[in-house]
């Protein structure tokens, strides 16, 4: 059949790669972290304090980074602050992503009484301060880590919600649902099998998106010290840090803050190449 | 036990009126379906015609049970459905079936032609399912190297031939077929046409045509049901009907229609 | 002398022809129909002449002449300003033609105000003038309103009044009944040819429907692929069609007058005929480019 949409190639999305790639180094980092790191990340040494990065005068090797004003390696605590960063990612984004698309397909395509109640719970979530609600939820259970990936699950499911609500409803009116009823397909099935590959496309665009707003929550969380304990390497308390020193030692600050923005890029960019990647019309 | 595959009596349907609903309490509701009752005798072609906004569509996705009845009373082969709930109904659907008018909506794009067929016969426990995906691919007449095609890779005439592959894949009695050749060209129209008259007679089908065309449908059926407006204004045999239509409606429609000759005058 | 006339027309999509050496006439106040089944090209011809063409499809050979003027070789400006004072469009969708958030009104002036640059009063009046003519009843109610507040019928008629406004000498009417019932395309045929043969505006009617050919058109295009197949009169090419397609594409077309003769579909040969015959042209033109 003669298609002009066969006719224009299509390239590979070179997004996809960058993005790919650099979250592929990350998590490489994060994992050998222990052989790529030149220091210990908590060790603190005075007489070494406020080095500065490789190539300029007064470094010293062995800390390719510099170090901050307690004399830590600013290299060595960016890669264990990765491993906190994507823990966080993943975790927190895949919690989030199950809860709140699963709650969306039940309301979009059940309706009736489970979108009333869904539907209701969401508009009272959203009416809520996201900020002030996950500093209220981590005073309540205290730091850690299983408090900030609790905190940003619970704030942050109406987010899938919303839209794979809105999605499963204009979904469940193509007419490849109603043949699948007309099939015998019960209700759970027609949810599984033809309603969710269909909306996997924009569930994996928020999955990436919300990964990248995990890891700057725990960023937030650690900038106001409501991350995990304050000595362990976090980017964000590490920014905390460096925005005090920012007059005398910029890279304290800069390269953690370079590695948080890199990463948030790419976890949203990763989104939309994948999106392209997925939907079998494109492809 | 009637001859009547199905008995429709006093069939009724409403839908909620959302642009008029007030800020608070229910919307007014829209009369779809105005109470209509008709047989269709088992083995028979009914075409169901009339313009956009009559409620045929309506009227088919309600006698197989895709739309929840207000009230009166549809009886399947003697069973009484209008009411039953979805677990109930699963057994019955096997054996009325749907072809749908965009077979690219109705074909889940990611599925092969071969899961697409095959995904009923699954439900309903049917055995040897590669060799009936194969027999109803042949009985449409498609290659079985299309298998493993997925839907936006077919012409608009293939995939409908997929749809009703998938509709007669599960023997069914009754099949409901909405619009089917409306989106195709005439000449994938007359392909699949003559496929569906083929089809009707080689398995004993019961089929329900619903569509705007008046000659497509004096070509296929035995008897016509014209809708106007949620009411039936005319059922009789087509013949008969497209001979000496009795209802104004009917002979309107049939007065609108372009033949495809010369006729000087006929716009006025 | 014939007001619009393509002369071997060739339109690519990137390598892959969509139009292969087109070339038709129309004379000043005459309807012609553009005639094949999906995938023809046939609206592609409308929208190469109004310009409208999607940035993928390039005019790669041919000429498209206006009242003898080549618009292919007329700068962009030049040629946006000619086409809107010429020529109009009624478009296939009534729904999505007209924007669903701005009243119809102001919408249909704004052609007359902004390209053509006549006054405000003058167009709206010009407007009311139009509807009264497409029979649409209490005009000034209706040019308030928003298009979700109106039928079907009733938007296409506004469609309609709004292409012949400006009074231009051609319009390009593409699919322009096929969204409707049977018995409002009636009517609307009837409205296109009232006002084309009053306003003796030329009609260029892009359409898959043979039935509305016969009773609306003078004169035909049949199409496959991009490609002319026959250039006829309506009345010649339903007596007695001139190409095998053609004769393949009324044998497939069903009348209800007729249910017992078979319906044939377009035959394999044919169709292979007719594919055939294009190969040989696309390798004579790769030749010729060389």
């Amino acid at each position: 059949m003669a298609d002009g949409r066969a006719a224009v190639k299509r390239r590979i999305n070179p997004r996809l790669w960058l993005s790919g790639g650099w979250l592929m180094i990350l998590v490489i980092a994060a994992l050998a972290a222990p052989l790529l790191a030149p220091q210990d990340p908590l060790a603190q040494d005075l007489f070494a304090s406020r080095l500065p990065p490789l190539w300029q005068a007064g470094a010293e090797p062995g800390f390719p980074l510099g170090t901050d004003s307690l004399g830590r390696d600013v290299l060595s605590r960016v890669l264990y602050g990765a491993r906190v960063a994507l823990i966080v990612a993943l975790i927190a984004g895949s919690c989030t992503c199950v809860l709140g698309a699963g709650l969306g397909l039940v309301a979009g395509y059940y309706r009736g009484w489970p979108d009333m109640v869904i539907s209701r719970l969401i508009e009272i979530w959203m009416a809520f301060p996201p900020v002030l609600f996950a500093i209220l939820l981590i005073a309540v259970m205290g730091t850690g880590l299983t408090s900030i990936i609790v905190a940003i699950v619970v704030i942050d499911w109406t987010r899938f919600a919303r839209v794979i609500r809105a999605e499963a409803m204009s979904q469940g009116a193509m007419d490849y649902v109603a043949s699948a009823k007309v099939a015998g397909r019960g209700r759970f099935g027609i949810i599984l099998r033809e309603i969710l590959p269909n909306v996997l496309p924009t569930i994996v665009v928020l999955l990436t998106l919300e990964m990248g707003i995990a890891v700057i929550v725990e960023a937030i969380l650690g900038f106001v010290n409501l991350s995990i304990s304050s000595d362990d390497p976090t980017w964000g308390s590490m920014i905390a840090e460096g925005r005090a020193a920012i007059h005398h030692s910029w890279w304290v600050l800069v390269f953690p803050l370079i590695t948080l923005f890199l990463t948030v890029l790419s976890f949203s960019q990763l989104g939309e190449g994948l999106k392209d990647h997925f939907d079998p019309v494109l492809r | 036990m009637s001859d009547a595959l199905f008995e429709i009596r006093d069939l009724r349907l409403s839908f909620p009126d959302l642009a008029h609903k007030p800020l608070f309490g229910s919307a007014p509701r829209i009369e779809v379906l105005k109470g209509l009752s008709f047989d269709i005798a088992r083995g028979d072609v009914v075409g169901i015609v009339g313009g956009s906004g009559s409620g045929k569509s309506t009227l088919g996705r309600a006698m197989i049970r895709l739309l929840d009845v207000e009230s009166g009373e549809i009886r399947f082969d003697g069973t009484e459905i209008s009411q039953l709930g979805e677990t109930d109904l699963r057994p019955l659907r096997r054996r009325m079936q749907m072809i749908f008018q965009d077979p690219m909506s109705s074909l889940n794009p990611r599925h092969t032609v071969a899961r697409l067929i095959a995904g009923p016969l699954h439900l309903h426990g049917f055995d040897q399912i590669r060799a009936r995906v194969d027999q109803a691919l042949s009985q449409v007449g498609l290659p079985l190297s299309f298998r493993s095609r997925y839907p936006h890779e077919l012409s608009g005439g293939q995939r409908q031939r997929v749809g009703i592959a998938r509709a007669i894949a599960t023997e069914p009695e009754f099949i409901l077929a909405d619009e089917v050749v409306s989106g195709l060209d005439v000449s994938s129209q007359a392909q699949v046409l003559n496929l569906l008259e083929r089809l009707v007679s080689d398995m004993g089908l019961t089929l329900g045509f619903i569509s705007h065309d008046l000659s497509v449908v004096r070509r296929l059926c035995k008897t016509t049901l014209v809708l106007h407006r949620g009411e039936i204004v005319e059922q009789a045999e087509t013949a008969a009907l497209f001979g000496a239509p009795t209802a104004q409606y009917t002979r309107d429609l049939l007065d609108a229609i372009p033949l495809p000759e010369v006729t000087p005058g006929w716009l006025g | 002398m014939s007001f619009l006339e393509l002369k071997n027309l060739d339109a690519h999509v990137g390598r892959l022809p969509i139009l292969r050496d087109v070339s038709l006439q129309v004379a000043p106040g005459e309807v012609r129909a553009l005639v094949g089944e999906s995938g023809a090209g046939k609206s592609m011809i409308g929208k190469a002449i109004l310009g409208t063409l999607p940035d993928a499809i390039l005019v790669t050979g041919g000429q498209i002449l206006l009242e003898g003027e080549d618009l292919q070789r007329m700068r962009a400006k030049d040629r946006r300003r000619l086409i809107g004072a010429k020529a109009a469009l009624i478009p296939q969708d009534p729904l999505t033609a007209l924007n669903p958030a701005r009243r119809v009104g102001p919408q249909i002036c704004n052609r007359l105000v902004d390209i053509l640059g006549w006054r405000r009063q003058e167009a709206e009046a010009r407007v009311v003038e139009l509807l009264h003519e497409v029979h649409i009843p209490a005009p000034d109610r209706v040019m308030r309103a928003y298009p979700h507040e109106l039928s079907g019928g009733m938007r296409q008629r506004i469609l309609i009044a709004s292409a012949f406004a400006a009074e231009p000498q051609l319009i390009v009417a593409d699919e322009p009944t096929t969204a409707l019932d049977v018995t409002v395309q009636k009517q609307i045929l009837r409205l296109i040819r009232d006002l084309q043969a009053r306003h003796g505006t030329a009609l260029l009617f892009v359409t898959h429907d043979l039935g509305v050919v016969s009773k609306l058109c003078q004169s035909m295009t049949v199409l496959y692929g991009g490609k002319v197949i026959e250039d006829t009169s309506v009345d010649q090419f339903f007596r007695a069609p001139g190409h095998a397609y053609s004769a393949a594409l009324l044998a497939a077309t069903p009348k209800y007058t007729d249910p017992d003769s078979s319906l044939m579909p377009v035959p394999e040969a044919v169709i292979s005929a007719v594919e055939a015959e294009i190969a040989a042209h696309d390798a004579a033109h790769q030749k010729g480019a060389v």
